[in-house]
């Protein structure tokens, strides 16, 4: 199976529960030392896992985000760190993507990252790469069978949507809010009952993500797509040193 | 109306690297601001404002004394003059018009100097829109006058601790703010950066700048100066100065701010010595470590102080036809003051790097006829003036 193939599988038999579970976690934060065991115990619970790529300009994160960032880089986390600890770690069964933005990625070469992390690696999130400057990143995708997730937006027009999700593969990504990261969840099933009816036809998961905080969001969100992303509620749950774990599985398993 | 391609790229820079949400406004921009500059209605309306309100045209001043100084011909051209005190109102003016136009509600800018969010704050208040102004901390302090000013036009000043609390962080900071309102809010940004259509949208704004100086040079000292100078922070000042000498013979050259030295953090000269990247939505040069991680940038002036730079200058860089060359912030003060003492004119701390270029050039080749862009007033920079013993 391609790396797109395996988030596309885990996502449509979640772990637990009907919804699935994608977790995002700043790559090497809180610390550079603790983050290979926090990110194998976050894969067994979560369906699929995210790591962000910390970079110091992250336009569309909340100030959570934009924390753990700022504490990664300055603890020393590089996208070579990363690719290493990948390439260590292995292929996993849990899908791994690295979500972040674009310019560490422009720097290091697509292609070099790709072949660096071979079969450790299963996908990217870019947020600020729109398909019209993707063409790099997608020739790199395509070539090594990656999961390239494009993001939706509510405003993204249904033109637009349409063919943002005819080029996305392993899973696409409705941004639940115009905003960034951390944002509050307001009434947002139109807009996935939208998004997820453009997927439909095309047999591509769909993740709903920003502001995703409780069990209720969850059940709320499962309604319309097939899985949810945590991130900055995530991030908090680690930052008040409760454990990450039990938060996570109680956001889907039985009650 | 030389423009950047389809997609926003002038050569190899340029382009739109947002996040989904910020697409369909970007692209609505460019539809509108186009329909816009092509509305006779709308350019007359816009020139008579630059007439009455902002004071244009911006006259061409002999500068006597720094020509016998540096033997050389020196020009000024006095965007010091124009309303609110710099440049930026020009771009401010025609975007804010643009925002009416298109109904909006709210405005949203950045602000490195203050010269930025001042010229916004004032055409807010001159056409009834509200206006947020995002501006980095250390810059809140070093730029105080401009913050009173801002605060008396009405505007929402917002200081912000993130990142390296300067423009930098203000832009992410506003773009934040965008990406959170993105029908309601129009963003005005303030230099020749960000995602397309922005550098090429206050490039078409500024270029009043050069039109204006190539007519007067013309009618003054005959012909087309031999070299043509401005400081280059995003680059709107130069471009706006640069656009209509582009086709001419004259030299066309920026000055950034080379701080104080050329170690990674000690300077913000990213022409001189950045690599292509992507901040704030554009592919352009960038001051940046091997990881691409943005660096943060040192100048005594907080409007050049700014690790990226418009996607047109690189390309003018890239094809010869301009060159680049960081100054000192010691040679910036020096010239600043050579300026006060000689011409009676107090120059911006970033428009006193042109003059610190000019003299360079003038030491290099005398005899050489100058027109130099000078792009702001220096009141509101009386503060470091005085904190560095200069006053
Ligand atoms: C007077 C003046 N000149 C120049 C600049 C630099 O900006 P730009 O390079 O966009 O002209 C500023 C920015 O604040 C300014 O206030």
């Amino acid at each position: 199976m391609t790396g797109a193939e395996r988030i596309a599988a885990a996502l449509s038999s979640p772990k637990q529960g009907s919804t699935a579970l994608v977790a995002y976690l700043t790559a090497g934060w809180p610390t550079r030392e603790g983050f290979r065991d926090l990110l194998d115990r976050v894969a067994d619970v979560a369906d699929v896992v995210e790591i962000g790529v910390p970079f110091s300009d992250p336009m569309a994160d909340g100030v959570t985000l934009q924390r753990t960032a700022r504490e990664a880089l300055a603890g020393g986390v590089t996208l070579q760190w990363i690719a290493d600890l990948l390439v260590e770690r292995g292929p996993h069964a849990t899908p791994t993507l690295l979500m972040g933005y674009t310019n560490p990625f422009h720097q290091f070469g697509w292609r070099r990252l790709a072949s660096a992390c071979g079969a450790s690696l299963d996908g990217f999130i870019i947020p600020d790469l729109p398909p019209e400057e993707s063409g790099d990143c997608d020739r790199v995708v395509e070539a090594f069978g990656l999961g390239m997730v494009r993001l939706v937006a509510p405003n993204t027009p249904d033109d637009r949507l349409d063919r943002l999700v005819a080029a996305a593969s392993g899973f696409v990504y409705a941004v639940t809010v115009n905003g960034i990261t951390g944002s509050a969840l307001g009434d947002v099933g139109g807009n996935l009952d939208r998004v997820a009816a453009a997927a439909k036809g095309r047999g591509i998961p769909v993740c709903a993500g920003f502001g995703v905080r409780t069990r209720d969001d969850v059940a709320r969100l499962g309604k319309h797509v097939d899985g949810v992303i945590v991130g900055t509620a995530l991030a908090d749950v680690i930052a008040r040193g409760e454990d990450p774990i039990a938060y996570l599985r109680g956001l889907v398993g039985a009650s | 109306m030389t423009g950047p391609d389809d997609r926003g790229y002038f050569g190899a820079y340029g382009g739109r690297f947002v996040p989904e949400t910020l697409v369909g406004p970007l692209t609505r921009l460019e539809e509108a601001a186009r329909e816009a500059l092509l509305d006779e209605r709308f350019r007359h309306d816009l020139d008579h404002e630059l007439a009455t309100w902002v004071g244009r045209p911006t006259p061409l001043t002999y500068a006597g004394a720094l020509s016998a100084a540096w033997h050389a011909e020196v020009w000024l051209k006095r965007e010091d003059l124009a309303h609110t005190g710099a440049h930026k109102i020009n771009n401010a003016l025609g975007q804010v018009r643009l925002a009416q136009r298109l109904g909006k509600k709210r405005i949203v800018a950045e602000t490195g100097a203050g010269q930025h969010g001042v010229a916004t704050a004032a055409a807010c208040a001159r056409v009834g829109l509200s206006c947020t102004v995002y501006m980095g901390a250390v810059d809140v302090e070093r730029q105080a006058p401009n913050v009173l000013r801002m605060k008396l036009f009405g505007a929402n000043v917002v200081p912000v601790k993130s990142g390296d609390q300067t423009l930098r962080a203000a832009i992410d900071e506003a773009l934040r703010d965008w990406v959170s309102d993105p029908e309601g809010t129009f963003y005005v940004l303030g230099s020749a950066v960000g995602p397309h259509p922005y550098p090429w949208l206050v490039r078409e704004f500024q270029s009043v700048i050069g039109r204006e100086a190539l007519q007067q040079w013309a009618r003054g000292p005959g012909g087309v100066p031999d070299v043509v100078v401005a400081c280059v922070g995003g680059g709107s000042n130069a471009i706006g100065l640069f656009h209509a000498f582009v086709p001419t013979f004259a030299r066309l050259c920026g000055f950034e701010a080379g701080g104080r030295g050329t170690g990674l953090g000690d300077h913000a000269a990213t022409l001189a010595y950045g690599r292509p990247g992507v901040l704030h939505g554009t592919l352009s040069p960038l001051l940046q470590d091997a990881d691409g991680q943005i660096q943060e940038t040192h100048s005594v002036s907080a409007g050049l102080d700014y690790p990226g730079v418009g996607p047109e200058h690189g390309m003018l860089r890239d094809t010869g036809r301009a060159t680049y060359v960081a100054v000192s912030d010691a040679e910036a003060l020096d010239a600043l003051q050579a300026c006060c003492r000689s011409e009676g004119i107090l120059p911006a701390i970033e428009s006193a790097h042109a003059l610190a270029g000019a003299k360079r050039l003038a030491t290099e080749s005398p005899g050489q006829r100058m027109l130099i862009g000078l792009s702001g007033r220096g009141d509101k920079d009386l503060g470091i003036l005085a904190g560095l013993g200069l006053v």
